[in-house]
């Protein structure tokens, strides 16, 4: 009970800073729009809709960077883990609001996003909508932990893209799987990466926050 | 309360600070005096468990006893004091938190601001918001890294108030210019 | 340096030109030529020993990680980080090999449709990344942390990534190329062997040398740190 009281107030903490500073959601909700835009032109008439689906994911991926690079800029900016780590709660439950608000700002996202794919492409079916919810849980667990560790070096926000894209390349195929073929093999398989990642990304995070 | 047998860190080959013996009870107060980069800072990040010492022994109360007050008041600068307070007061399970943190920011000359961004005040005041994060939770160790530089005169006050009224805590103040806590130090370290 | 790092350094070097040179002999001397590819498939010999070398190195480099984080070891930072950069020459020596062998057998330099070629892409993409992370850290005890970390996600990711290479098959590539490596004949078995011996003997070899450089350098900068 205390490690969820933890991880409500380090998560009211994170979205009460998203509504004052009003950057994030917005940035992610203007990127995509604009992607899907571009997209438009960027396939040409007469292409499947299997590749615009793969678009979608294309954004969805590229949308969520977005929100996790500045996932711990509010930290890095102030110093304010060292505050954070020092505190008697389980170092994880930080990991896990974090993640919990990503989460939400995807959410947010994709709840204009995916209107507006039906919109401006094709139909989804509801395996794609499944597999938007499961991808997103995966992303914002690794995303979480890899913007942790890039904001830890020099290189800041720079390295974040480098760190999460090879870590993302399942999660596309899961998502494009789900959306393109029959059964239920490719929700599975994310499943399986969420469970896998969200244990180790959980179990690590400690070693990512502090150095003793 | 703190007990440290030849302490050292290392970056790579650097030696920030070598064999350091501390030993500190309860209502000891240690001034560790120095010029600037003499390795005062990690000294002290050390001891509030923020970083590893590379050789030696040490033990310190555990997390959650330690307050630590550095360059940086660690406050959220978009959130408003009491939001600020609230939650590390959630997270250091404070006891009667609504009440301390009303006194505390009555204390501090906070509470006519309390519902405003951190943001928009100045230095001092941010400084002051800082020194009531770490005093909330009643540390058993207070580890302040130049105090008196980023705060003002009614937040430096309040300090010498603070430092003089200590009791069964144990303090570790880290100065280029001792002068203003000499008096209190009953143990001392000089970094060269 | 040890006194029997000393003697056990160039015993290794001995033992793996040996090898290497036993491997080439084996290869182009002893090896039958296969029915379908002829001379050129003997780059099999080479490509897929370097490839589970590869493996082995991130492998490697992932357990010393582990004992890092778990048991506090404190030589493991280095020797993970050693054998993950074995790894990643490896692993560049996997993708020229197969990029090869893809021009060979299929006349194009690049098939996404050849599973360990295209994981191998994604880990050498992974494990550049992991330099750029380890170079954008301070050295100390976080970097140790970070990189340990990263090397724990490579290793999960193999297996993952590899599964999610074989499932988009059956949406990106409906006909799949196979290359014979299976039914292999008792001398190609045994050729086989002694090209992984050998390569796996190169890799215990470069690994053992850039530690004992890598320590060398920092005893170096330790003793001009005391001089000075």
């Amino acid at each position: 009970m205390r490690y969820l009281s933890d991880v409500a107030a380090l998560a009211r903490k994170d979205l009460l800073l998203e509504l004052r500073a009003k950057e994030t959601i917005p940035a992610m909700l203007l990127f995509v729009l604009s992607a899907l835009t571009i997209f438009h032109f960027a396939i040409p008439r007469g292409s499947s809709d299997v590749a615009a689906l793969g678009l979608l994911w294309v954004a969805i991926v590229f949308t969520s960077l977005l929100g996790l690079t500045r996932a711990f800029v509010p930290e890095r900016e102030q110093g304010l883990m060292d505050a954070l780590i020092m505190a008697p709660c389980d170092r994880s439950t930080i990991w896990l609001a974090k993640t919990l608000s990503v989460i939400a700002f995807l959410g947010v996202a994709e709840v204009v996003a995916l209107p507006a794919f039906t919109l401006f492409f094709s139909g989804l079916n509801l395996k794609t909508v499944a597999a938007v919810v499961l991808a997103d849980i995966g992303i914002a667990s690794v995303g979480t932990l890899t913007g942790a560790m890039a904001v830890a070096g020099n290189a800041r926000e720079l390295i974040q893209p480098l760190l999460f894209l090879p870590l993302s390349i399942p999660v596309i195929v899961g998502g494009i799987g789900a959306s393109a073929t029959a059964g239920p093999k490719f929700l599975l398989f994310l499943a399986l990466y969420d469970a896998v990642f969200v244990l180790l990304s959980w179990a690590a995070f400690d070693f990512v926050a502090a150095e003793a | 309360m703190v007990s440290a047998r030849n302490l050292s860190k290392r970056y790579d080959t650097r030696r920030i600070f070598d064999k350091v013996d501390i030993d500190l009870d309860e209502g000891g107060f240690l001034l560790v005096t120095g010029p600037n980069g003499a390795g005062k800072t990690t000294l002290l990040r050390v001891l509030a468990g923020l970083a590893a010492p590379t050789s030696g022994e040490l033990v310190l109360p555990v997390r959650g006893e330690i307050g630590y007050l550095g360059h940086e008041p660690l406050v959220y600068k978009q959130l408003t004091p009491r939001e600020n307070l609230t939650l590390f007061g959630r997270l250091y399970r404070v006891p009667d938190r609504e009440q301390r943190i009303k006194a505390l920011l009555e204390r501090f000359a906070l509470w006519d601001v309390r519902d405003k961004a951190v943001a928009t005040f100045s230095r001092g005041m941010q400084q002051r918001l800082g020194l009531g994060r770490v005093l909330l939770h009643e540390p058993k160790l207070l580890i302040l890294d130049e105090p008196f530089n980023a705060l003002d005169t009614a937040g430096a006050a309040l300090l010498d108030e603070e430092l003089a009224t200590r009791s069964r805590r144990a303090v570790v103040v880290a100065t280029h210019d001792p002068g203003r806590v000499e008096g209190l130090a009953t143990e001392r370290l000089a970094f060269t | 340096m040890s006194e029997k790092l000393a003697i056990r350094l160039p015993a290794l070097v001995g033992l793996a030109t040996a090898l290497i040179a036993l491997a080439i002999v084996a290869v182009f001397f002893w090896a039958p030529s296969d029915a379908d590819q002829g001379l050129s498939q003997r780059i099999f010999y080479f490509h897929v020993p370097i490839a589970l070398t590869g493996y082995a190195c991130f492998g490697w480099g992932a357990w010393k990680a582990l004992r890092l984080l778990w048991k506090d070891d404190p030589d493991a930072d280095l020797e993970s980080y050693v054998a993950i950069h074995q790894g990643v020459i490896f692993g560049s020596l996997t993708l020229i090999t197969g990029s090869i062998w893809a021009k060979i057998s299929w006349g194009v330099w690049w098939v996404w449709s050849d599973d360990q070629l295209v994981l191998f892409l994604v880990l050498f993409l992974f494990y550049c990344a992991y330099f750029m992370l380890r170079y954008s850290v301070d050295p100390g005890p976080q970097r140790a942390n970070l990189s340990a970390v990263y090397a724990l996600f490579g290793v999960v990711l193999i297996p993952v990534s590899f599964l999610a290479i074989r499932l988009s098959h059956s949406f990106i590539h409906p006909v799949v190329f196979t290359r014979n490596g299976a039914q292999m004949t008792g001398t190609m078995f045994a050729t086989f062997c002694i090209c992984l011996a050998a390569m796996l003997v190169l890799f215990i070899t470069l690994y053992q040398l850039e530690l004992a450089g890598k320590r060398l350098d920092s005893r170096i900068r330790e003793l001009k740190e005391l001089l000075s």
